[in-house]
């Protein structure tokens, strides 16, 4: 036994050493993508900032690939995290592993640096092959993509193995299947065609099904999980409530991919398949924040880990307005006809990857670092509480900051360039012009100045909380 | 929590995320057949690659009560008319510059994308580009040298990609032939360039 409060790897099973690898990438790829983020919203504030060194669509396409490839990390980590003690056993084949982790990131430094340096290539296949894709979100090289895919193949058969061999709990058992999913739609996304129509049609399985199905039920795995640890829930109640929001999502998300075929060619019954089948999918969100609500209070908000469950109930409400509310608002086709493509859609994805998956992976930052300092007491008031408040104050003012702005200036675009204007280059700028537009683009910034000091007193805490923190763990307890 | 009510049961739940995950992913099987089968290039919404060969105009369906693409009289790009192959070889020529030069990380394309720049789904058919006759070579001048070319007050300009005269024309190519997509009336109230002679 090492003293508490002091950061001791003896402190972590084999799975949460390599987790907190994994964490450490995610937290330095998240500061990167605030960075291209703010330095992309200067561009609409100043068009000449960068213009010919990184341009816009370099330093966006770093933001969102950056925050792709975090979370994705932030995931891979917290499924990691939770393994050995769900299963029972020592991860299966983690050397491998661990082999893996370090290809995975070397490749991600390789890429960001080909997208910095060569940024564009000419009109041939080994510009994609090499250099980048330039499908949005997705942009990385066809021979990442297959390293990707090579990375999470041995990512899955660590997981699949160890529950096999160890013993699969509920949340176990809907994890892996999960995991089949996600990597299988990868693949949708890892061919060329000169059919836009085709490309995007396959594009959004990956997209949507990823956003909207599969990383939802990874989510939900991880609040299971965290309300476990966190409150001491009874594995009961958190596995059922696992098993209604797969019903529920899978149910509303699958089909609800017919809100990305409106437009793009596909034929018109997805009007009404996927205007119908995405109205549903706030529901699961729903069925989510009364578990996480209802447990807490139960629980009398007593937990072990404080900033962890504040998280997970950010977690619970970030998820149902960022992605219920704000998808809701423009997911029928006859809004969307007026608000597809416009900062409307920047609005709720914003809203959306913060408040559902963000937040998660923060709550696992915190629940890391508090077993990696030996369990120590993270209760009320832990020592220098004020700091992971802070943040997460900072960080929520910032991003509400920032989707307020976009919605005002997507109001604006969606009436004046759409409805208005005959959406073409005149009434594009027209609406990019108007000072309702432009204000919501001057207060976007402001709330990513704020966001970026959220994110920096985050890490500043994580790197701390704790560590002064003689007092053990408080144990969760069982409440009937 | 004593007795366990049927419809609050953990297997109950778990027997129904099954099903209804199974029942919609075969849903969405046989409606992806048929999709992908309507938007193959050379259907009705998705025409083939040589009606770059044609006029294309967007027009008012009264039926749909849309807009819609209408392929029209022959009137080939840069004046050469192609057959199919060359025709498909061009606009995936134009595509793929499209992605080597990342337009998608500025510009939307069929709504998808980035929103710092126009979106580009008809920009084939934009009144900006003045008349019908300079069109083509406006465009392909436009590609290869954006970075001093306003087209706002907003100062927003696009770099330079170095894209290459062929490059240029295939881009040109594959922006005409997206403009045929039936994208179901997107964009609304489109006022198209004047095409009539
Ligand atoms: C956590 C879950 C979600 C995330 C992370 C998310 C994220 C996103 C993002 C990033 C986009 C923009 C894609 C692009 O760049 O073109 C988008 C589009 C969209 N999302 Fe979501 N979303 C989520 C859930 C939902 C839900 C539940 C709904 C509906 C109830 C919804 C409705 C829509 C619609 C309609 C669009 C298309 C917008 C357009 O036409 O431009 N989303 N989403
Ligand atoms: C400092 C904070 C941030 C700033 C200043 C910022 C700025 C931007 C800008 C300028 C764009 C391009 C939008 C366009 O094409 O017009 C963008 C796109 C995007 N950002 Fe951020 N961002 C920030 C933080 C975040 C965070 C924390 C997330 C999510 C976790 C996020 C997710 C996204 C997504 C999903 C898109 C693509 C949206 C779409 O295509 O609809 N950003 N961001
Ligand atoms: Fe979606």
């Amino acid at each position: 036994m090492t003293a508490l409060g002091k950061l001791d790897s003896t402190n972590l099973n084999g799975g949460q050493k390599l987790a907190v690898k994994y964490f450490t990438v995610a937290a330095a790829l998240f500061g990167a993508q605030v960075l291209f983020g703010l330095l992309a919203g200067m561009q609409y504030l100043n068009p000449d900032f960068l213009f010919g060194i990184l341009d816009f669509s370099v330093n966006r396409m770093v933001h969102i690939n950056a925050m792709i490839v975090w979370l994705l990390f932030g995931f891979l980590g917290s499924a990691y995290w939770l393994l050995e003690d769900e299963a029972g056993i020592p991860v299966v084949g983690l050397k491998l592993g661990n082999l893996s982790f370090w290809i995975f990131t070397l490749a991600v430094v390789v890429v960001v640096v080909v997208y910095l340096l060569v940024q564009v290539g000419s009109g041939e296949h080994s510009s994609i092959w090499l250099i980048n894709e330039g499908r949005e979100y997705i942009e990385a090289p066809r021979w990442a993509d297959i390293g990707i895919v090579v990375c999470v193949l041995v990512f899955f058969y660590n997981v699949a193995a160890t529950f096999t061999k160890g013993r699969y709990t509920g949340v176990g058992g809907v994890l892996v299947l999960d995991l089949v999913a996600l990597a299988g739609i990868y693949l949708a996304g890892m061919y060329y065609t000169p059919n836009i129509s085709m490309d995007q049609h396959w594009w959004w399985w990956v997209i949507h099904l990823w956003v909207e199905a599969t990383w939802e039920v990874l989510v939900g795995c991880l609040m299971a999980y965290g309300l476990m640890k966190t409150l001491g829930v009874r594995r009961k109640i958190v596995e059922t409530w696992l098993y209604i929001e797969v019903a529920l999502m899978f149910g509303s998300g699958i089909l609800g991919l017919g809100h990305h075929y409106f437009w793009i060619g596909t034929p018109e019954y997805w009007f009404t398949i996927g205007g119908f089948f995405s109205a549903l999918e706030p529901i699961p969100l729903v069925a989510m924040v009364v578990h996480a609500v209802f447990d807490a209070g139960h629980h009398k908000l007593k937990s072990t880990n404080n900033p962890a469950l504040a998280w997970i109930i950010a977690q619970a409400f970030g998820n149902f307005f960022g992605a219920g509310v704000w998808g809701f608002m423009h997911t029928l086709p006859q809004i969307n006809l007026y608000t597809h493509g416009t900062q409307w859609t920047a609005s709720h994805g914003h809203f959306a990857f913060f408040g559902a998956y963000v937040t998660m992976v923060i709550a696992y930052f915190y629940m890391a670092i508090q077993k990696w300092r030996g369990d120590v007491y993270m209760s009320g008031n832990v020592i220098g509480a004020w700091k992971w408040k802070w943040a997460l104050a900072l960080l929520h003012i910032g991003m509400l900051m920032m989707t307020m702005a976009l919605l005002i200036s997507g109001y604006e675009q969606s009436q004046i360039e759409r409805a208005i204007g005959g959406s073409d280059w005149v009434a594009y700028f027209t609406a990019q012009s108007h000072p309702w537009f432009v204000q919501g683009m001057q207060w976007r910034q402001i709330g990513g100045y704020i966001f970026a000091a959220g994110f920096v007193l985050l890490v500043w805490d994580l790197m701390t909380i704790g560590r002064r923190e003689t007092r053990p763990a408080q144990i969760a307890t069982a409440v009937e | 929590m004593s007795k366990e009510i049927w419809w609050a049961s953990e297997s109950f739940w778990r027997k129904n995320a099954i099903w209804i995950t199974a029942g919609s992913f075969i849903v969405l099987i046989f409606l992806t057949f048929d999709t992908v089968n309507q938007i193959t290039a050379g259907g009705k919404r998705v025409p083939a690659y040589s009606a770059i060969n044609h006029r294309i105009t967007y027009e008012f369906d009264e039926k749909r009560n849309m807009q819609v693409p209408v392929i029209g009289v022959e009137e080939p790009l840069f004046g050469t008319k192609l057959t199919e192959e060359e025709a498909q070889a061009l606009v995936s020529r134009g595509k793929l510059t499209t992605q080597a030069k990342n337009c998608m990380n500025c510009h939307t394309l069929l709504g998808n994308g980035a929103y710092y720049a126009p979106d580009l789904t008809k920009s084939w058919l934009d009144p900006s580009w003045g008349s019908k006759d300079i069109r083509e070579q406006q465009m392909v001048e436009f590609l290869m040298n954006p970075q001093d070319r306003l087209h706002n007050g907003l100062g927003r300009r696009m770099p330079n990609l170095g894209i290459t005269e062929p490059e240029a024309r295939a881009t040109v190519a594959f922006l005409k032939w997206m403009s045929t997509i039936d994208t179901n009336g997107f964009p609304t109230n489109f006022k198209p360039i004047d095409q009539e002679n």
